[in-house]
C-alpha cells in the first residue's frame, strides 16, 4: 500500500486570514483630507510697486487681532459677510457705488456674460486667530460658490457641483472668477 | 417507551466552507491595498477649524503636509505654537528646504501639482501662518490647502 501523503489541516486557514483581516480593518484610515484650496500669488519683486485698482472695484475686508471684521470702513460680522460679498459682486452697470462691469464673450458657454471687475481684498492682523481667518475665507468662498450655482442653474438647470461637462465648468469658472486677493502682510493692530 | 426518531442525514446538510479562506483572503487583500498607515505621528495638537466650502484633496501622493499647533507634550516643549515638518519640530527657515526636498522626492512631471496642506490648530494666531505662507511663496509652492473639517449644519452642498 502506497504511503499516504500527510495532509495539512487547512481548517485554521480561515482563522489566520480573519486575524490579518481584522488587523488591517482596524489600521485602515479611510479619512479623506478636506479643506479650502487657495492659490498663493508669486512673490513680488518690488514691494513698493502697487497695482492700481480703482477704489470702487475693491471690497476691503479687514480682520483685526480681536477677530473683529471691518468691510469698507464699516463693522461687519461673519454671519452677514457672505451677503455683503455677494451684493458687492452683483452686476450694477450704472451705479458708481458698485464695481465696474465688463462684458466678456466666454467661448465655453458660447455667450456673452457681464462680469464684475470687483476684487475682494482680505487683510488680517498677525494676531487674528486662525479659526476666524478660515471662517472669513469660508464665507467669501461661499459667496462665490453661490454665484456660480446661480449661474449654473440659470444656464443648465443644475447646481455647479452637479455639472459634469468639463467645458461648462471651465466656462462658469471664467464667468465668475474667484477674486480674493490677500494683502501683503503688515501689522494693522487692532483695538 | 418513547422513541426518538433519529433523523437521517439527507445530504447537503453542511455548507461547504472550503472556499471561506479564499473569500477572507480577498477581503484581506482589499484592506491591505487600501490601508495607508499614517506616516507621521502628530507632535502638535490639531483641532482643525470647521468650514462648509471644502474640497476634497485628490491624489494623496502629491500632498505634503505642514502641521502647526501647540506641542502635545507641553511639559517638555512648552505651549508656544510650533511647526512640525515630517516627524520633527522645525523652524520657519526650514520650510523652503522642506519644500525643495518634497519636490525632489516626486517625479518630475508631478512637481507642479504638489499641494501643500496646512494643518493648523484653530487657536493659532495668524502671524505664524502668514510667515509660513510667505516662505511657501518664496519656495514656489503656490498651491495650498487650509485643512478643515466639514461643518455639519447649514446648507448641504456636495
Amino acid at each position: 500500500m502506497a504511503r499516504k501523503a500527510p495532509e495539512i489541516n487547512a481548517g485554521s486557514m480561515a482563522d489566520i486570514a480573519f486575524l490579518l483581516l481584522i488587523f488591517f480593518l482596524v489600521t485602515t484610515t479611510m479619512d479623506v483630507d478636506t479643506g479650502i484650496t487657495r492659490r498663493l500669488p508669486p512673490p513680488v519683486e518690488d514691494p513698493d510697486q502697487d497695482i492700481d485698482v480703482k477704489e470702487r472695484n475693491v471690497m476691503k475686508v479687514l480682520v483685526n487681532s480681536r477677530d473683529r471684521l471691518m468691510v469698507n470702513g464699516k463693522e461687519a460680522f461673519v454671519e452677514n459677510l457672505k451677503e455683503i460679498a455677494k451684493d458687492f459682486m452683483a452686476i450694477h452697470p450704472d451705479n458708481p457705488e458698485y464695481p465696474e462691469v465688463q462684458a466678456k464673450f466666454i467661448e465655453e458657454l458660447n455667450r456673452e456674460i457681464v462680469t464684475s471687475k470687483g476684487i475682494i481684498s482680505l487683510k488680517n492682523d498677525r494676531g487674528t486667530s486662525y479659526k476666524m481667518y478660515i471662517a472669513v475665507q469660508n464665507e467669501l468662498a461661499a459667496a462665490f460658490n453661490e454665484m456660480k450655482n446661480e449661474l449654473s442653474i440659470e444656464l443648465y438647470g443644475v447646481k455647479y457641483s452637479q455639472l459634469v461637462d468639463e467645458r461648462s465648468i471651465k466656462g462658469i469658472n471664467k464667468a465668475i472668477p474667484v477674486r480674493i486677493s490677500e494683502a501683503e502682510p503688515q501689522d494693522i493692530g487692532g483695538l | 417507551m418513547a422513541r426518538f426518531k433519529i433523523k437521517k442525514d439527507r445530504g447537503g446538510g453542511t455548507i461547504n466552507t472550503s472556499s471561506l479562506p479564499d473569500i477572507i483572503f480577498m477581503l484581506l487583500f482589499f484592506f491591505m491595498v487600501t490601508t495607508t498607515m499614517r506616516e507621521v505621528s502628530y507632535k502638535v495638537r490639531l483641532n482643525l477649524p470647521e468650514a462648509t466650502e471644502i474640497q476634497k484633496l485628490e491624489k494623496k501622493s502629491l500632498v505634503s503636509y505642514i502641521y502647526v499647533g501647540p506641542p502635545l507634550n507641553s511639559r517638555i516643549f512648552g505651549t508656544n505654537t510650533r511647526i512640525q515638518l515630517n516627524d520633527q519640530f522645525a523652524k520657519i527657515d526650514d520650510i523652503q528646504e522642506f519644500v525643495a526636498r518634497e519636490r525632489q522626492s516626486r517625479p518630475e512631471s508631478d512637481r507642479k501639482l504638489i499641494t501643500t496642506s496646512l494643518k493648523v490648530d484653530s487657536d493659532t494666531r495668524m502671524g505664524i501662518v502668514t510667515d509660513i505662507k510667505q516662505e511657501l511663496r518664496k519656495a514656489g509652492a503656490f498651491k495650498i490647502n487650509y485643512s478643515s473639517r466639514k461643518k455639519a449644519q447649514r446648507r448641504s452642498r456636495r
